[in-house]
């Protein structure tokens, strides 16, 4: 019972005139070549798992256009097929309520698809909650200041403010804490976010592949000097960050614990280092969390105690 | 001159400086402006008896519609305008029109406003105008309570809307996240005004969902049983019964909040043990059944406009209801895809995304139920179905996008960017405000007794429609650029300007729509097109059986239904209800009387608020012995309803034509 009509549908589609097709048509390639820049850091990864996310990123955005476009196509035939128009002789079914072979369809074909995404969607979840290579990883401890980024090096005994320098190849660890309101820590060309809490220590790796420069910024709104929250993110050849390390180690001045009272205070800073840096600034990691084969295990403890 | 102490004192805290900017002042000038009109016309004019006897004190569902209605455009205006100063400051980078505290206060008024007093009072706007005529009932079940609902949500927002005048506004977005919601990072009234105005509004909101499950399940007309209940009123109780469900936790974060700023607490504070991710999962055990709360009535609405104005029945009636009842309960087990990026476990990450996943196949079903109604119709473009026909592919596209982020790891790099604003905008503007704004033209004729203006009506949908994907349609990109939701300025080297600029201009777009919008309403409550046969749009359900506006009693006999499409079945049979109706069917109808309760309960809780907000505890302890005092006079004012004789209603039937000789 359901047939097209007499009018084939491509003829009445091609009386739209040539003109709005070719403007539609310049207006579709402005907006995707504009997808091409440099800017778009989201689709420019810079690790494994930003490539992870990336390419489960390009698995479900393929999955979901099959559905846009087969219903666009549907839903195109249907309303200038069965428009009110005098003369139009499409088939008019006033009780026509219900079918038992097409309902079912559109419960399974969306399941089937939703399926095709959630399996690697939940094992990348797993994977990327593994460290990769767990051992002894550079760890960064990472707390998030009105309006500022601290970032201690307890390995390299070295803290820094508003820039990082990572090695590339292996995997970094970072423990992610606040001493302000929540923010989150996110290098996009690196890999996903995660939040800077207070009163816990969450941890979260990134990975460079090769040398680079990035920007990386807060994703959680934290009060009026949120949008100055960037950092600067430089990635080198681990050679050239024992290096760094070492120097910033050597000439670099201590933080003092008055240095840390200072950054304490709601106002945007520029970049700056510190030789060494008093340990109860950051949260004992052994009561956050700790790693075990691989993987994150939480502790149970407030880390504020200790 | 030295003004004494006590004046100063009050200066300062009802008018510090946020509150002496050229905005503020502004907005000064027009309440001064509108108060000196409102005096005129109510008292000199002599409107005040008419107002008060008509409007402030009325119980009935159908006026309390229209000051819903009122309400919701009022407050769409004020939030459109917030979000085109928004959308103003980020057309250019290193932008200083606002500055970043203005900028917070305007994307929280937005957010806070568009939701909890225009998205909510709208849907029940028009779940009031509707609902007891769909099923055939004289009134909803607790009449009193609904003027009561009504007028906590009015004084919750007058609350809300005054703090950016008297006191500062908000400013730590409508999600209000502690600890940055706490004292130490905002001190000042602002983040009480919202805790107030909320917890107010909430009440009369649960209120309304309590009235509304008793209504549909208690008044169905004889033989209407719930597998003839109307699809909108099947979207209502669903509506109804999550928000039942879904307010408490609100109102218990929003108190622990409000118990932390008042009487220094430590539920979420920063330190003393303070837990700010107990809040985040309180919100969102809320937040996420708000997001199906207000996208529900849109799909109901969608299901009457889209069987009315295709000549056709409904198609799937019985996978339609049984979706909406399956994303009524998985509803309340998605809320951590709002915060997967706090380190919950790979087993909960997966578990709601999964969950996420899953409650995107009783809504993709919907969707083909629509387009398979169409098939095999006569459609008829008008303003209603053109904003239906919108909504599909809007939705379509918003719900793929909830999906991309549903995907655990990709949320990861997406959370919280100006690709997450494109989503919710997309579902929240091409689902609910599509589906409210059909529904209003849809059920104006049935409201007010003409129609808006068609052509007037295409000029603000096409504005509307082409304004929303010029605005949000670049934002999907720009969080493909990383920028991140709430900033208030960015700087030039990221590459973001280009899109900003677009999105702007697209905002505008959306805005000239809401003139147009308001200048199709105005103009048609004057010009407009009278609808003489209350069925405007040869529709089916049983509204449209009565006469448009309808009488104060709806139903002067209450039909028997034998069909769903009820007032279908008759116009195919022949048998209206206008000519079978005989004068010795009326018989007299009890009708609830007009109260003054509602109005000064809400005034009370008013006051209550105001004390709270500026902590000043001798208004508060008055204001809340006002609301016991109402409620005690409430409960012994035993003359509640009134008596509509049978001649009066023979009147009113002959006067429409709607009585046997």
């Amino acid at each position: 019972m359901v047939r097209f009509g007499k009018a084939p549908l491509l003829s009445r589609l091609a009386h739209i005139s040539r003109r709005r097709w070719l403007f539609a048509a310049a207006l579709l390639v402005g907006l995707f070549t504009t997808g091409c820049g440099p800017q778009y850091v989201l689709l420019r990864p810079a690790g494994p798992v930003a490539t992870k996310e990336l390419h489960l990123f390009e698995l479900a955005g393929i999955a979901m256009g099959i559905v846009i476009v087969s219903v666009f196509v549907l839903y195109a035939v249907t309303i200038i097929r069965f428009r009110d128009r005098p003369g139009n002789r499409a088939p008019y079914m006033p009780n026509w309520h219900g079918h038992r072979l097409l309902e079912p369809l559109w419960f399974i074909v969306p399941a089937i698809l939703l399926t095709i995404i959630a399996i690697p969607t939940v094992g990348v979840t797993y994977q990327l909650a593994h460290l990769p290579k767990a051992r002894d990883p550079v760890v960064i401890d990472v707390t998030s200041l009105q309006w500022k980024w601290l970032f201690e090096y307890p390995g390299q005994h070295i803290a820094t403010v508003n820039y990082l320098v990572i090695p590339t190849g292996e995997p970094v660890l970072f423990e992610l804490t606040a001493d302000s309101p929540m923010n989150t820590f996110w290098v996009p060309q690196l890999g996903g976010m995660e939040y800077t809490m207070p009163g816990r220590v969450l941890p979260l790796w990134l990975e460079a592949s090769h040398p680079g420069e990035f920007w990386g910024h807060s994703g959680n709104f934290s009060g009026t000097g949120f949008a100055s929250m960037f950092f600067h993110v430089k990635a080198v050849s681990p050679a050239r960050f024992a290096a760094w390390a070492q120097r910033v180690h050597r000439t670099a001045s201590p933080m003092t614990l008055a240095d840390y009272h200072r950054l304490l205070t709601f106002n945007v800073v520029g970049e700056s280092s510190y030789g060494a840096y008093p340990r109860s600034t950051f949260p004992s990691t052994k009561t956050g969390f700790v790693l075990q084969g691989g993987m994150y295990m939480p502790m149970h403890n407030d880390p504020r105690k200790d | 001159m030295a003004l004494p102490g006590w004046m100063l004192y009050l200066i300062h805290t009802l008018f510090p400086a946020d509150t002496r900017r050229p905005t503020e002042l502004g907005a000064d000038v027009l309440i001064i402006a509108t108060g000196a009109i409102l005096f005129y016309i109510l008292i000199i004019k002599g409107r005040w008896r008419h107002v008060w006897t008509e409007w402030i004190t009325t119980v009935d569902h159908k006026k309390i519609a229209v000051l819903y209605l009122i309400g919701a455009i009022a407050m769409l205006f004020r939030a459109g305008v917030d979000a085109l100063m928004l959308r103003t400051q980020l057309a250019l980078p290193h932008q200083h029109l606002l500055s970043a505290l203005e900028y917070d206060q305007l994307f929280t008024t937005h957010g806070t406003i568009m939701i909890f007093f225009m998205a909510m009072p709208f849907i029940f706007a028009l779940f009031n105008a509707v609902i007891p005529l769909q099923i055939g009932s004289r009134d909803v079940a607790f009449p009193r309570l609904n003027a009561m609902s009504f007028w906590l949500f009015a004084f919750g927002a007058l609350l809300l809307n005054m703090s950016f005048v008297v006191g500062g506004s908000p400013s730590a977005g409508w999600t209000a996240y502690p600890p940055l919601s706490e004292n130490v990072f905002l001190p000042g009234v602002g983040q009480n005004y919202y805790l107030m105005s909320l917890l107010i509004a909430g009440i009369g909101t649960t209120m309304t969902g309590i009235n509304f499950v008793v209504t549909i399940l208690r008044m169905r007309a004889p033989g209407m049983t719930l597998m003839k209940l109307p699809l909108f009123a099947w979207s209502a109780l669903m509506t109804s019964a999550l928000i039942i469900f879904a307010f408490p936790p609100l109102t218990v974060a929003l108190s622990m909040t409000l118990i932390d700023r008042l009487f220094q607490s430590s539920f979420f504070t920063l330190g003393h043990g303070g837990m700010p991710m107990m809040y985040v999962n309180l919100f969102w055990l809320f937040g996420h059944p708000e997001v199906y709360i207000v996208v529900l009535p849109a799909f109901g609405i969608f299901s009457e406009v889209v069987a009315t104005f295709s000549s056709k029945r409904l198609f799937g009636y019985e996978v339609m209801v049984a979706s909406l009842v399956s994303i009524m309960f998985l509803a309340y087990g998605t809320w951590v895809h709002h915060f997967f990026t706090m380190g919950a476990g790979p087993a909960v990450n997966a578990f709601f995304g999964l969950s996420t996943m899953l409650i995107a196949i009783p809504t993709g079903v919907k969707i083909f139920n629509w387009i398979f109604t169409m098939w095999g119709g006569r459609i008829r473009m008008t303003v209603a179905m053109l904003y239906q026909m919108a909504f599909i592919p809007t939705f379509v596209i918003g719900g793929a996008t909830g999906i991309i982020l549903a995907t655990v790891p990709v949320d990861y790099q997406f959370h919280n960017t100006y690709f997450l604003v494109a989503h919710f905008h997309n579902v929240l503007i091409g689902g609910t405000l599509f589906g409210l704004l059909s529904g209003m033209y849809y059920w104006w004729p049935k409201m007010f007794g003409m129609k808006l203006d068609e052509h007037q009506g295409k000029w603000a949908f096409w504005l509307f429609f082409l304004g929303f994907w010029v605005t949000f349609f670049p934002q999907y990109l720009l969080g493909l650029e990383g920028m991140q939701r709430r900033m208030n300025t960015y700087p030039f080297g990221l590459g973001w300007h280009l899109l900003n600029v677009i999105s702007t201009i697209g905002a505008f777009g959306m805005g000239a729509a809401f003139i147009v919008l308001v200048y199709n309403v105005v103009w048609s409550l004057r010009y407009g097109e009278r609808d003489l046969t209350g069925d405007a749009w040869d529709g089916r359900t049983l509204e449209w059986a009565i006469s448009s506006p309808a009488p104060e009693y709806n139903f002067a006999r209450i039909p028997v239904i034998t069909d769903r499409d009820p007032w279908w079945a008759m116009k195919e049979s022949g048998a209206t209800l206008a000519n079978s109706l005989s004068p010795a069917d009326i018989h007299a109808i009890e009708m609830p009387k007009n109260t003054p309760v509602p109005f000064l309960l809400g005034a009370s809780f008013f006051l209550f608020g105001f004390g709270m907000v500026f902590s000043w505890w001798y208004v508060a302890v008055l204001g809340l012995l006002c609301v016991i005092a109402t409620l005690i006079y409430s409960g012994f004012n035993y003359e509640e309803h009134a008596l509509l004789t049978a001649d009066v209603i023979r009147g009113t039937e002959a006067s429409l034509g709607r009585l046997q000789a």
